[in-house]
């Protein structure tokens, strides 16, 4: 910990230009326009047969190009800002999918036990 | 670790060689210079879980189409593809901003920061066309609660990003004015993770909204 804090001190000088280059944002816009251009190619195209298969590849793109923006575009890594900004990174992704997936979950429920008894019997029917 | 210990009382002579190792005390103010930063990160964390908000009420909402029109009726995807690109060109002049900054050309900072103020207002352009578009079309925000999610989640983005011009505009006569001053680097930095938040947020926009409402 005070080791942390003694890089700190040495940066100290150096943090206000952060590891910037021309390099890291040529990188990730390349990446970027790639993980992009593939879903809607995927969508628009109708590649895949059934659209439970296309929403989870996209997904899987749009999560990987979050992580490609956040470390090439907004320069995050382990050690900025002495480790906090990754904190409260992890603090609100971790808020942030308790509200998606229980806001899904709790409402998903919701809808089905509320459902008439008549449409249960439709589902339910052969 | 028995070297850092205090030296006792009987030592007195080498309490100088002890200082000049040991700092219990700080010699000059710790101000960190990314305070700002940070407290502008953490801004944008708490915006964040505005965004997450609005999204888990679109993906609560997002298919009730009270028998009205869906999002495989509504949605142009060559129009959502050419927003997308804007802003990722955006984000990307930008950055060329920002590392021009870094090289002190106050010109050459506000050229990119010109650009990059141009194709978010493409954006926001195209955006208003497409809302306007749907409203014509008799699929306002009023139409079912699907539409009332879309516009609510993908208005709060385009105000952001309205007021991400805004404040660009504003930095820029800020920079003609007095230069790439400190204050002005800081500004420029904040509004720089201002602006490729809004690009990650569109991701999931583009991703979540649009790509998979027009799934079947």
């Amino acid at each position: 910990m005070s080791q942390a804090h003694d890089d700190h001190d040495h940066d100290a000088h150096a943090e206000g230009d952060l590891h910037i280059s021309l390099k890291g944002y040529l990188t990730g816009f390349i990446l970027s326009v790639i993980l992009t251009a593939i879903p809607f190619w995927l969508v628009m195209g109708k590649v895949f047969e059934r659209p439970g298969l296309t929403a989870f590849v996209i997904l899987g793109f749009a999560a990987v190009q979050i992580v490609v923006h956040m470390i090439y575009f907004l320069h995050l890594n382990a050690k900025s800002q002495g480790g906090w900004n990754m904190l409260a990174l992890i603090f609100t992704i971790v808020l942030v999918v308790i509200a998606l997936s229980g806001s899904l979950w709790v409402m998903y429920h919701l809808n089905h036990n509320m459902m008439p008894a008549s449409m249960h019997e439709m589902r339910n029917a052969p | 670790m028995s070297e850092l210990t205090i030296p006792s009382h009987g030592a007195v002579s080498d309490t100088t060689a002890a200082d000049q190792s040991l700092r219990f005390y700080e010699t000059e103010e710790h101000h960190p210079e990314n305070g700002t930063l940070l407290g502008f990160w953490l801004y944008l964390m708490s915006d964040c879980l505005v965004f997450a908000c609005l999204f888990a009420m679109y993906g609560v909402l997002g298919r009730s189409y009270a028998a009205g029109p869906s999002g495989a009726d509504l949605f142009e995807l060559p129009l959502v593809a050419l927003n997308t690109s804007l802003l990722l060109l955006s984000s990307i002049t930008y950055g060329f901003a920002m590392l021009e900054m870094l090289k002190k050309r106050t010109g050459a900072t506000l050229a990119w920061l010109a650009v990059t103020g141009l194709l978010g207002a493409g954006f926001i352009g195209i955006e208003l066309y497409e809302f306007a578009h749907l409203i014509h079309e008799g699929a306002g925000p009023q139409r079912s609660a699907f539409l009332s999610a879309f516009f609510t989640l993908v208005g709060t983005h385009g105000l952001h990003v309205t007021f991400g011009i805004i404040w660009l505009v504003t930095l820029m006569i800020q920079v003609g004015k007095h230069g790439l001053i400190p204050e002005n680097r800081r500004r420029l930095m904040c509004l720089s993770m201002f602006w490729h938040f809004l690009d990650v947020v569109w991701i999931g926009v583009f991703t979540f909204v649009y790509l998979m409402g027009t799934l079947p």
